[in-house]
């Protein structure tokens, strides 16, 4: 072959690739750019942030319900009722020697009577007078952690001992305490399930759409030689791009909100109701463990987009090569 | 190496376009495909190029009975068919060198074992300045020879162009039609669809296929 066309004399200069090592490259067969994958990305990030904020606040909240049941399930407390002609601070101090001198106690603190009072303050407010009340006196029982705590054996003794004293060992309260995280992570799996479905369906159309849009460019490749499954790869592709993209978007804003909400937390505990809502909802921050759990669930969203379009794409180029236009 | 035999085609719940269409394109050969605006030329290359499936008749290609090909045959087969649109259909978003190299970067080669190859081509087809310019910018010649070059570099067994010659002067023409000649004297088969008689009386020996209200004539 020894004739060479006329080169082409460029009249105009017209937009020249940079004439580096990039030109080379070789540029996504699916064009990246479009205004409907841009409207995936933000589909998927606020989709992954609906998701991340629901696994978020239900492992905050396993994780709350779990330290409060360590923290309480380690404690029983001995109620002393007052009783007309018995000494209540007699039979507080009797108590609990009891429970200390008890097998598998570490220890046994009665509340004084100015503790009792304290602790009952912000229900009741401040110069309250329980002499005038026919308050009980609460004993806080640890357990030493390691040997049994015979607690029947305990109840029985000082029922023996003292006829208004109860011992309450938080069994009721750490029931409904499960039952409740329980119910809450129920539904939070709930709504996670129905935040990835409606994802998974506009995944669905944005790749049909993306076809159709693309058809010349399926058919070109189709004519030079591609496979379906190259063809279906360079979808995942795209998708894979555009989910990271969303899912970057979306997984970020709800860790930011989760960083957020801790350093909030933070400074809420040095004041008396940040205790209590520290209480109610454990140190209310997602650990590293939960901002890796948002993390891998935006990748896994994304990957989940690619995965997926090259799905559909192959099966529906199945006929598509050969159907008459 | 393509073999029809009373092969029909409709679109959809239309008229006949092709009628009792039988031809043979063997090894080697040299033809040109012609007729009047609307006559099925495209279509018939289509045909050759699986794009279609034919309404009725038996379409052989290299040996294989097209209704019995599955896809992965079809790829192969179509990897040996190199292929110039009447509308180009290069895409804009890739350069000209990236166009070229398609068919080479849909069988995923090294993009370094080719690049050689690549740009050689587009010298020799005269587009070694215009490499890395992007398709919307090319003349309707370049295109021409951006949608050829990337027909050729495969080294086909059989070419197909519609057209080839419709965007540029009588000169390029013949320049172009000259290496479709020299392609088939290294042994390619070619198939040119063109309604320019001044070009085909310049190559007086080749075999024209001529359609005409459906039907096809062979001149030898
Ligand atoms: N996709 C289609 N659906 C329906 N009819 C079509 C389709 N493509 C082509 N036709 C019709 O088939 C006939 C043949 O068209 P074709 O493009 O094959 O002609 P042609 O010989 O290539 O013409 P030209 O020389 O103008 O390129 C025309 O009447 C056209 O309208
Ligand atoms: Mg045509």
């Amino acid at each position: 072959m020894s004739d060479p066309l006329p080169t082409a004399s460029p009249a105009s200069t017209p937009p020249q690739a940079e004439d580096n090592e990039d030109v080379w490259s070789d540029t996504p067969l699916v064009p990246p750019e479009s205004v409907a994958g841009r409207a995936l990305a933000i589909v998927i990030a606020i989709m992954t942030f609906l998701a991340a904020l629901t696994a978020g606040f239900a492992l905050a909240l396993t994780d709350a319900s779990q330290q409060w049941r360590g923290a309480v399930g380690l404690e029983m407390t001995i109620q002393v009722m007052p009783r007309t002609g018995r000494d209540i601070e007699a039979d507080a101090a009797k108590a609990a020697e009891i429970a200390a001198s008890f097998p598998g106690v570490g220890e046994a603190r009665a509340f004084s009577r100015a503790q009792s009072e304290e602790l009952l303050t912000p229900w009741l407010g401040a110069g309250l007078d329980l002499s005038q009340l026919p308050a009980p006196r609460m004993i806080v029982v640890r357990r030493d952690g390691n040997g049994r705590l015979d607690e029947i054996a305990l109840r029985a003794t000082l029922d023996a001992a003292l006829p208004n004293a109860v011992l309450d060992n938080h069994g009721a309260w750490m029931q409904r305490l499960d039952d409740m995280a329980r119910v809450v992570v129920g539904a939070a799996i709930g709504i996670f399930a129905l935040v990835l479905t409606a994802m998974g369906l506009a995944v669905g159309f944005a790749t049909r759409g993306a076809m159709a849009g693309n058809r010349e460019i399926i058919e070109a490749l189709h004519y030079v030689g591609a496979a379906d499954g190259f063809i279906a790869r360079q979808f995942q592709l795209h998708f894979l791009a555009l989910g990271l993209r969303g899912g970057a978007i979306g997984g970020g804003a709800a860790i930011a909100l989760f960083v957020a909400l801790r350093l909030l937390s933070r400074r809420w505990a040095t004041s008396a109701s940040g205790e209590q809502a520290e209480a109610l909802f454990g140190s209310f921050a997602l650990g590293w463990g939960g901002i890796a759990t948002i993390a891998a669930l935006s990748v896994g969203v994304a990957l989940l987009t690619g995965f997926m379009s090259r799905q559909i794409v192959y099966r529906s180029l199945g006929d598509f090569s050969r159907r008459p236009k | 190496m393509v073999r029809f035999e009373n092969v029909g085609l409709r679109y959809g719940m239309g008229a006949e376009i092709l009628r009792d269409i039988s031809f043979d394109i063997g090894p080697r050969t040299f033809q040109f495909l012609t007729g009047p605006s609307g006559a099925g030329k495209t279509t018939l290359l289509r045909l050759i190029l699986l794009a279609l499936p034919p309404t009725r008749g038996l379409i052989t290609l290299f040996g294989e009975d097209s209704a019995q090909l599955d896809k992965d045959s079809i790829t192969a087969l179509r990897r040996k068919v190199g292929v110039v649109f009447q509308d180009f259909r290069l895409l804009d978003h890739l350069t000209t060198y990236q166009n070229v190299a398609l068919p080479l970067r849909v069988q995923e080669r090294d993009e370094a074992n080719y690049r050689a190859e690549v740009t050689e081509l587009l010298h020799w087809v005269g587009l070694g300045e215009r490499m890395h310019v992007y398709p919307p910018v090319l003349s309707g010649g370049e295109k021409q020879r951006a949608a050829i070059a990337r027909a050729l570099i495969m080294r086909p067994e059989l070419l197909v162009a519609d057209e080839p010659t419709g965007n540029v002067d009588p000169s390029l023409a013949r320049r172009l039609m000259r290496l479709f000649l020299e392609l088939h004297k290294s042994g390619t088969s070619v198939v040119i669809a063109t309604h320019d008689l001044a070009l085909m009386d310049q190559f007086d020996g080749a075999r024209r296929l001529v359609l005409g209200d459906g039907r096809l004539h062979i001149y030898d």
